[in-house]
């Protein structure tokens, strides 16, 4: 079970893994690699059987066909498999084993965890980053966490979306772990034998330090390409040093550069050679161009991992490896959005609301659409580079959270990211206080009803200031001449059934935060702390984020509507009638088209199909029973009625205002983080998401039983 | 035939080995059935299962508390017809409070430990059917009563 690595051959390779099998190669080659030590994959295997944990990954794994999850669903499915080994267990015989191995060797100095995957490190396809690596890691105890970490990162979300590759199965995937004394150089980095841009030259990036923040992104490091023949440095950038990684007391730390390392380069032109000839080295050994990283301590170049270049490729799951952002890269994402982006985004939707658009000539018109045009082309593009990556921010708290604390429930960090003030709950509260108004007074129903002429100017101010304030966020609805009308109606229903509140929070939010900061020892709370403010941030802005593309987006279409209005019998415009009524439709369709249900179940008239019983993910608790309103296109939205079951493909925030007047959500599109849960946990509602077939299979009209705790959904057809 | 003990004995074992079992329950349009995660108590009085009180085995439950259970030891082969044993238990259904470290929360969970999440769940009841009696089936057509005193 256990490896020294000397032991490691060929023969063994399948039980120690990729990573452990090159390493073995080398040390028997004479090149320097740090002490270690390789926990094959039986130890693995034993876990998962003793503890009976390969039940529970089964269970998990199977929930849904994975092929139908989104990134999002993978995440949490990964997320809730790792708190499982987080939470189990060691069987006492297997901790006793690997402490005996384990102890003598390293006792209490620092080490690196890392994963060794059969397979892994072996081919041409890219599974970089897919497991986790540990560094400075300290005791037995903090070493046995460590183990389950990786062996849980087996099921790790981007591991989940390249299964096939894997051959990803819970009866047979297994993984070894690698355990390395921490080498802690003066300078690290990594070295392409071949540059995978120019077959010519080799590559060497270099930062002050541990390489964690290389590999990361964290640190921008200093280039050197190289004449792969002559060994000579072509070109050297160098990059704007002011952080480097070292070893902390419990992890890792960033810390300023001291001031003379700020314009020095990390390797002096000797060791700048001694990494290329070391790459070469390894190329020739291997047989093929590697990618190494290695660590530089007292002159002594150390490799730490050598592998086959892979080339990446236009796979689109190379966009969902690149929003794993650092926290140091959220950080500065966040003052980005937060002091720029969205100011700027508000401004931009507000100059669109208060320009009188009725009062510009056509031709003024024109150049007004093609100018916001290009303002909504602009932040959607934003949104998909910068908001979605800082979405993240959440996930990082997320697993930074169940790491230090091991909760019983991998999702208790949402409760301290919950009353996060969020545009949609306040725009919820404002009709809330509309419809409470009206609960307080029959007279005031009765005029809205039938003499809007004798509403009392307080409520009519009050329901302007609503208006003025989020009447653009009710889905493009806003300038359709129905929608005071159907706002009317929402306020009616929503009067006619007891205030929905909120759920209460048993603990307040700062007992919550000072619980959880005193899980870490004082040097990590201010860590510990920032990362939770980076995480409210994060919850808050996938949010609000929406809402201000959403004003965006209305001003196009009400300049679009306009000019259609106005140009309806104009022969001399027809050209341009055409292209914009096609714009019109196609920035409806967008809408409409997330919406519109999947395919009928069965087509063959020899059978009928009737669902009874649909599994999702949980993601708000509570049941609930009541009649199904399947929602395909916006207008819809406004005939829900109170105690009704909203179902529907995808919620976004300018949705959300309904929610005050149904007793449930179910979703096609999954998730623990997005909307429609979000705002379900915040009213304390059931909800259900990631059914692939809940608008399709689900008929507005329908009793559904929706039970928020298991995610099953019961059609009662009879 | 098999002598007393030895029925006893392969019954637990074929109980204490097989995952799940079929649950009969009935309502007034007829039979159902349903594929349940089951335990057994040692002395095979009591067959513990879970479901949501959504379901419609639960709904049928709750009219008639009269149960059957049939567990098997089959593999799909040819030879099961002479290899296989069948049980059917007959019994009465009861709900059986979900206390942390109750004995029989403490039996089902340790039979299956992937369902803890599940059953956790505030909308999913652990059952017990106290069972009167079984209907043993070996060796294709070879059929005993096992009665259990009361």
């Amino acid at each position: 079970m256990i490896y020294q690595l000397k032991q490691v051959n060929e023969s063994n390779k399948m039980l120690v893994g990729g990573k452990a099998y090159a390493l073995a190669k080398l040390a028997n080659h004479s090149i320097k690699i740090p002490k270690s030590i390789c926990l094959g994959v039986s130890a693995y295997k034993r876990f998962v059987r003793d503890t009976e944990l390969v039940g529970c990954i089964q269970m998990e794994f199977h929930r849904k066909d994975i092929s139908q999850m989104r990134w999002e669903e993978m995440w949490d499915a990964s997320l809730r498999i790792q708190n499982m080994f987080q939470t189990t267990n060691w069987p006492a015989e297997l901790r006793d084993e690997i402490i005996n191995a384990v102890e003598p060797g390293f006792g209490t100095q620092p080490v690196v965890i890392r994963s060794s995957a059969p397979g892994e490190d072996t081919n041409k396809t890219s599974f970089a980053g897919l497991h986790e690596s540990y560094v400075n890691i300290r005791g037995i105890k903090s070493i046995l966490e460590h183990i389950k970490l990786v062996w849980a990162s087996l099921w790790s979300d981007a591991a989940l979306m390249y299964r096939r590759e894997l051959g990803l199965e819970v009866e047979t995937s297994q993984m070894a772990v690698l355990i390395q004394e921490l080498i802690t150089g003066e300078s690290s980095g990594i070295v392409f034998s071949q540059s995978p841009v120019d077959a010519s030259q080799a590559v060497i990036e270099s930062v002050y330090g541990l390489n964690q923040a290389l590999v990361d992104g964290s640190i921008e490091p200093d280039r050197w390409n190289l004449d792969r023949k002559s060994g000579a440095i072509l070109s050297c950038q160098a990059a704007v040093k002011t952080k480097m990684m070292i070893p902390g007391k419990h992890g890792l730390d960033m810390v300023i550069l001291p001031s003379a390392k700020i314009e020095k380069p990390c390797l002096e032109a000797k060791q700048v050679q001694q990494i290329f000839q070391l790459s070469q080295k390894l190329e020739s050994l291997f047989q093929e161009p590697q990618d190494v990283e290695w660590t530089i301590r007292q002159d002594m170049p150390y490799t730490l991992q050598s592998r086959p270049i892979t080339i990446k490729t236009d796979d689109p799951r190379n966009w969902y490896m690149s929003l794993r952002r650092s926290f140091e890269d959220l950080q500065n994402l966040k003052s980005d959005i937060q002091d720029k982006l969205i100011p700027q985004m508000i401004r931009e939707g507000e100059m669109m609301t208060n320009m009188d658009i009725t009062q510009l000539s056509n031709k003024e018109l024109q150049r007004e659409i093609e100018r916001r045009k290009e303002v909504y082309k602009k932040w959607q593009d934003i949104y998909w580079d910068k908001f979605i990556p800082f979405a993240h921010g959440v996930r990082l708290f997320g697993q930074f959270y169940n790491q230090a604390i091991k909760p019983e429930d991998p999702y208790e960090f949402l409760e301290l990211l919950a009353n996060t003030p969020m545009l949609s709950t306040r725009r919820n509260d404002m009709l809330e206080q509309l419809a409470q108004r009206l609960r307080e007074s029959p007279a005031l129903i009765d005029n809205l009803r039938h003499h809007p002429e004798r509403l009392d100017e307080n409520f009519k101010q009050q329901l302007q200031d609503f208006l003025d304030g989020y009447g653009n966020q009710a889905w493009g609805l806003a300038d359709t001449p129905e929608f005071h009308d159907n706002l009317i109606n929402l306020l009616l229903e929503m009067a006619a059934a007891p205030p929905k509140t909120k759920k209460t929070v048993t603990k307040t939010i700062a007992s919550l935060e000072r619980q959880y900061l005193s899980f870490f020892p004082k040097d990590k709370q201010d860590y510990a702390s920032e990362i939770l403010k980076l995480a409210r941030v994060s919850y808050q802005l996938r949010d609000d984020d929406n809402i201000y593309l959403g004003r965006i987006e209305n001003g196009v279409i009400t300049a679009l509507q306009e000019f259609l209005h106005r140009t309806k019998k104009q022969s001399e415009s027809q050209r341009d009638f055409m292209n914009y009524e096609e714009m019109l439709a196609s920035l409806k369709k967008i809408k409409e088209s997330s919406l519109r249900g999947l395919t009928t179940y069965i087509s063959d008239p020899a059978f009928v199909v009737k669902a009874r019983q649909l599994t999702g993910q949980p993601t708000s608790g509570g049941l609930a029973t009541g009649r199904a309103r399947v929602i395909s296109e916006p207008q819809q939205l406004f005939e829900i009625k109170s105690g009704e079951i909203l179902v529907c493909d995808s919620i976004d925030p300018n949705m959300t205002f309904v929610i005050p007047i149904v007793t449930a959500i179910v979703e096609r599109r999954g998730g623990m983080l997005i909307h429609g849960a979000i705002i379900a946990r915040e009213y304390g509602i059931p909800c259900v998401t990631g059914i692939p077939e809940a608008t399709s299979l689900i008929k507005t009209g329908f009793d559904l039983t929706v039970d928020g705790f298991t995610g099953i959904v019961t059609i009662h057809t009879e | 035939m098999h002598k007393n003990n030895e029925i006893k004995h392969e019954l637990l074992k074929v109980c204490q080995t097989q995952k799940l079992a079929v649950l009969c329950t009935h309502n007034q349009e007829g039979p159902y059935g349903s594929l349940v995660a089951f335990a057994v108590t040692k002395n095979l009085r009591e067959i513990l299962f879970a479901t949501l009180r959504t379901t419609r085995k639960y709904a049928n439950m709750t009219k008639d508390k009269r149960v059957a259970l049939l567990v098997d030891n089959r593999s799909n082969k040819t030879a099961d017809f002479r290899r296989a044993m069948a049980a059917t238990a007959i019994g009465q259904i009861r709900e059986i409070p979900k206390r942390k470290n109750s004995r029989h929360l403490k039996l089902y969970l340790e039979k299956h430990p992937h369902l803890k999440e599940f059953i956790e769940a505030p909308t999913c009841v652990l059952l017990c059917i106290t069972v009167d009696k079984y209907y043993i089936v070996n060796r294709f057509q070879e059929v005993v009563e096992l009665h259990l005193k009361k």
